[in-house]
């Protein structure tokens, strides 16, 4: 599946999130939900900045970031990581954090899987047949 | 009598008064950073300690809503 269409499948099912951008391991937007591609730049970009910062903060251990949230009264922002790709949303504030990092995971995965068929029906359904 | 009502009453305004500020005290929102590490450890933040991640998340904010 392509990225365009993993996060137009991810919007419908997710109706929390407001905005997101798939991103490629270079730091160039695959697809984003924002209206033009100055904007979708502009968010990855505070996005990959804000993983860089988050990456500071414990990096004498050497284990890597995979995920992170940061929550304000005026909404989170959600980054999954994954095989050098990132996805990175919003969403209102006080989100269903689990179910927000397990859509962000699914798109991320759909995205990359070019077998990956696009979503159709329920999206309650779908996400609960393949909830683990 | 009516002196003693009033300052019954005075006393029960103060108290829920003060029962109200507690209680929104209590529910105000917090902002809270937390970062998933491939061990599966979680480290979480505070206000103070992620300030600069809660500056950087308020501009992905602003950019996704523009």
């Amino acid at each position: 599946m392509d990225a365009a269409q993993a996060l137009a499948d991810l919007t419908e099912i997710s109706s929390q999130i407001h905005a997101a951008a798939l991103i490629e391991p270079d730091g160039e937007v695959a697809a984003s939900t924002l209206a033009d591609e100055a904007h979708g730049r502009e968010f990855a970009r505070a996005a990959l900045e804000l993983v860089r910062a988050a990456e500071g903060v414990r990096s004498l251990t050497g284990e890597s970031l995979t995920q992170l949230e940061v929550a304000t009264a005026d909404g989170s922002v959600f980054v999954v990581r994954d095989g050098g790709r990132t996805i990175a949303a919003t969403t209102s504030a006080e989100p269903t954090v689990g179910l927000v990092f397990y859509d962000l995971k699914s798109c991320l995965k759909a995205a990359a899987d070019p077998q990956a068929e696009p979503s159709s029906g329920d999206p309650a359904e779908s996400r609960a047949d393949s909830a683990p | 009598m009516r002196r003693r009502l009033l300052s019954f009453l005075a006393l029960l305004g103060g108290a829920l008064a003060g029962f109200a500020l507690l209680r929104r005290a209590g529910t105000r929102h917090h902002d809270r950073i937390d970062l998933y590490y491939d061990d599966g450890s979680l480290v979480s933040l505070n206000e103070i300690e992620g300030a600069r991640l809660l500056e950087l998340a308020k501009e992905a904010l602003q950019a996704a809503r523009a």
